[in-house]
């Protein structure tokens, strides 16, 4: 190729990349400024970047409309959410990374199929099922319904993790009198610590972002966009928009901190 | 792969107590509530066996809107997204200085809910939302455009649709881009041999490759699309109707669970109908790689 050419192509791939970058980030920008912009600033027609600034939206969000409250149960749901699923999906995960047995294969199809299966169709025989088992409006039950949606991932995931980690090391540590639990303890779940945390970041998200069955299953006890979803609908847009910020901080924050396990979890959480 | 158990019977049966807590858990949080969905939907209010549910559910007009709307949405966005997660994963596959960067950023809508998501775009394209000041400043036009509202049914239709792309997009490209990077790369340097120009490397080599991740992507964000709701509910309440919008509606403020289960049923059997295909193209694949 002669050098203009190759010049031009580098151009038209920049050009690209800015723009697929921009698509991406000028609304995530905008809704950062609107939600700290004073609103005669956003409704101003005239000005098309605010330049006036307050934390007057978000106050008024988590104070006035009491939104602290829900921020406070979705982040309870979503720590709890990552206790249920992690305390049964971790043996899971390590049983099929470590063991040979009739019956791996098809446990795996049926771990695979249910990663896909919709959270929704689950929400309303539930709101029903718990309201007998006296879990509707509480923050176990939104977190236990959740963990079902999280579990499949979180087998997968791990699974994949523990896989990695070769099983020599836990022969060895054996070898030297520990025992497999304590070889386990010891030796892998030191080393699969850092997926694991990504691993319980992205379950965090997944909770954290779940609206239909948490605005189902709860009444006065909601997670925060469940109750975006019924309360802040009605306020005036500043605060929707102060909402949002708060709901897309932890995402953000799991991007930048994750972000060399990102392409691998969601790969195997979606392939 | 893995450690040779020992023999005795204790030993054999461990990998599945490790499984059971999981089997367990699934069968009550998902198995059980699915046979309590079938037998809400098949009951009435006093427990006696009906059709009438279903019933009331074909004479509803909302229902078939919703069929019709989740299905036309699709329909509109998942070619989108495809052709847009295509092109942007081929570009970061060709690779560049800056591209894991791009590749980042690209993938932060996949941690923004539909919550969010609807709330960002709603953000963008209100009355005084930055799209119209841009354009009422550029002079494009005098008036702003409407996006919301019930007389605006087909603007509403067009923010649904510009926020799931948005959105959802990145779904679509982690599949194929993670499929475009099983493409040995010696494929690509056989069609450099022979003097194949980029175009001809895109349409003969690298699509066919990428034909298996292609059709996955396309099932799995059918999938998802079946289960569209806080996006349309945001934007358009029940001005677009969904199906999992009318669940939500009849469970939340009718407190009719019948019909609720009913429209929950109608999207269960789609999606395993849809998984069903997934695992008939599919499963030969996972179980080689042993995933």
């Amino acid at each position: 190729m002669y050098r203009w050419q190759q010049a031009l192509t580098r151009i038209a791939l920049y050009a690209a990349a800015v723009m697929v970058s921009a698509w991406v980030l000028t609304p995530i920008a905008l809704i950062f400024i609107s939600a700290f912009a004073v609103p005669e600033d956003y409704y101003d027609v005239g000005k098309v970047i605010p330049t006036e600034f307050t934390l007057e939206n978000i106050r008024v969000l988590l104070f006035e409309l009491r939104e602290w409250r829900t921020t406070l149960n979705s982040i309870a749901v979503a720590l709890l959410t990552i206790a249920v699923s992690f305390t049964l999906g971790l043996p899971a995960s390590y049983s099929l990374a470590r063991y040979v047995f009739p019956g791996r294969d098809g446990f795996k199809l049926l771990i695979l199929s249910l990663r896909m299966f919709p959270l929704m169709v689950l929400g309303v025989p539930l709101a029903e099922l718990y309201i007998r088992l006296g879990l509707s409006d509480t923050i176990l039950g939104v977190a236990l319904a959740h963990a079902s949606l999280a579990l499949p991932f979180v087998v997968l995931i791990t699974y994949s993790i523990f896989v990695s980690i070769p099983v020599e090391y836990e022969e060895a540590a054996m070898v030297f009198g520990l025992t497999r639990a304590e070889a386990f303890f010891k030796i892998t779940l030191p080393m699969a610590l850092p997926g694991l945390a990504a691993a319980a970041m992205f379950t965090f998200v997944i909770s954290w972002n779940e609206v239909f069955v948490a605005s189902i299953l709860t009444l006065m006890r909601r997670t925060l966009p469940a109750d975006i979803l019924v309360t802040v609908l009605t306020a005036p847009d500043p605060y929707k928009f102060a909402a949002a910020f708060i709901m897309v901080m932890p995402a953000i924050t799991f991007v930048f901190i994750a972000r060399r396990y990102l392409v691998t979890m969601w790969g195997i959480s979606l392939r | 792969m893995g450690v040779k158990p020992p023999s005795s019977n204790f030993s054999k049966l461990i990998p599945y107590l490790l499984l059971l807590p999981t089997l367990m858990y699934l069968l009550f949080f998902v198995g059980y509530p699915i046979v309590y969905a079938v037998k809400l939907a098949f009951t009435s209010e006093s427990g006696s066996l009906t059709l009438s549910n279903f019933r009331s559910l074909t004479s509803d007009m909302y229902f078939w809107e919703a069929l019709k709307y989740t299905f036309l949405l699709a329909g509109v966005i998942i070619p989108l997204q495809a052709a847009l997660a295509l092109g942007v994963s081929l570009l970061l596959y060709r690779g560049f200085k800056g591209a894991n960067l791009c590749l980042y950023v690209f993938l932060i809508p996949l941690t923004i809910s539909d919550v969010a998501a609807a709330l960002i775009w709603y953000n963008m394209l209100t009355g005084s939302g930055y799209l119209n000041k841009v354009l009422l400043k550029l002079g494009l036009i005098s008036q702003p455009i409407h996006f919301f509202g019930y007389a605006y049914r087909s603007m509403e239709a067009v923010a649904i649709v510009v926020t799931e792309v948005w959105r959802a997009t990145a779904i679509v490209f982690v599949i194929l881009f993670a499929g475009l990077q099983m493409i040995g790369r010696d494929y690509i340097e056989a069609a450099d041999v022979f003097g194949a120009s980029t175009w001809q490397k895109i349409r003969y080599v690298i699509l066919p490759m990428l034909k298996p991740s292609f059709q996955s992507a396309i099932i799995i964000r059918t999938l998802f699309a079946m289960q569209v709701f806080a996006v349309v509910w945001i934007l358009a309440g029940r001005d677009i109707p969904v199906l999992a919008g009318e669940a939500y509606y009849w469970q939340s403020d009718v407190r009719n669970p019948h019909i609720a289960a009913c429209y929950a049923l109608l999207v269960a059997v789609i999606s395993i109908a849809l998984g069903w295909m997934y695992l008939k193209l599919f499963k030969p694949r996972y179980l080689e790689e042993g995933r």
